[in-house]
């Protein structure tokens, strides 16, 4: 009951919160949606027993991409709408008419698979030797997926070499 | 009804994609379509925490991880393509961005 109440709020405000992202005209009201968005996602983390993933969702979302985004908005400073310029080649009106029917697609697939018979498959995770959300998450990273780990570290430094190069003054 | 099944979060995270997709295919401002693909690399988080939770299993919540990290990386050298363009071109709309179109 309490997690049915917390799923249909939250789903609400992130779908809501969602449409208001790319809807709203100016867009540091665009940000400022966005960032909602996320604290809202993190909070469905926690009902979802994820309080790690929350918290990194809170730091590196709300934290710091969107910060990022806030300084572009400020950097870029514009004289005439983006929204002004039109293509006469751009067909808007198709590409929403195919995402209406991704969604009418996708929530087909969803219903008629849940509709044949209630899947009761669980694939538990190994027995750990530490106990908690964090710890088993930190045991797995650095033990069977050390590689992609380290990976996506050099990954990170690699993007931010190439964010600094991109940004500078002299390109 | 009552009963919050993987299916709800599948249905929303569906949704939140489906809304993704229309940002990055509608609008002009290249800001906001990114914004856009931030919005469905959350949809598929959502996914992948949902189906962790309901098979017991952690190894969704790690990959969660890993797209947090992809999609820092993309967020930051995006942006910085995305200023250097507009140091040239004193736009944000991609209707204008067509210096490598065939």
């Amino acid at each position: 009951m309490a997690e049915a109440i917390a799923f249909y709020t939250l789903s609400i405000l992130i779908l809501g919160l969602g449409v208001a992202v790319i809807t709203t005209p100016r867009t540091v009201h665009s940000v400022v949606f966005l960032v909602l968005n996320f604290l809202c996602v993190a909070v469905l983390y926690v009902v979802l027993r994820a309080e790690f993933l929350a918290v990194i969702q809170i730091l590196v979302y709300a934290g710091g991409i969107v910060v990022l985004y806030l300084f572009v908005v400020m950097l870029v400073n514009l004289k005439r709408q983006p929204e002004e310029h039109q293509d006469p080649r751009r067909l808007a009106k198709i590409g929403l008419g195919l995402s209406g029917a991704m969604l009418v697609e996708l929530a087909a697939i969803v219903v008629y698979s849940y509709s044949r018979e209630p899947s009761s498959v669980t694939a538990p995770s190994p027995a750990f030797p530490v106990q908690g959300n964090v710890e088993q998450l930190g045991w797995l990273l650095y033990t069977d997926y050390l590689i992609p780990f380290e990976v996506a570290s050099v990954l990170l430094l690699v993007a931010m070499v190439g964010a600094i190069i991109l940004a500078r003054r002299e390109l | 009804m009552l009963e919050i099944t993987p299916a709800h979060y599948t249905i929303l995270s569906a949704a939140l994609f489906s809304i993704g997709v229309i940002g990055v295919l509608v609008r002009r401002n290249i800001i906001i379509v990114f914004m856009a693909i931030e919005l469905m690399l959350n949809a598929v988080n959502i996914n992948l925490v949902a189906y962790a939770q309901q098979l017991q299993n952690l190894i969704g919540q790690v990959f969660v991880v890993f797209v947090i990290a992809v999609a820092a990386a993309e967020a930051a050298v995006g942006l910085g393509i995305l200023l250097a363009f507009y140091r040239n071109k004193e736009t944000v709309n991609i209707d204008e961005m067509n210096v490598m179109r065939w």
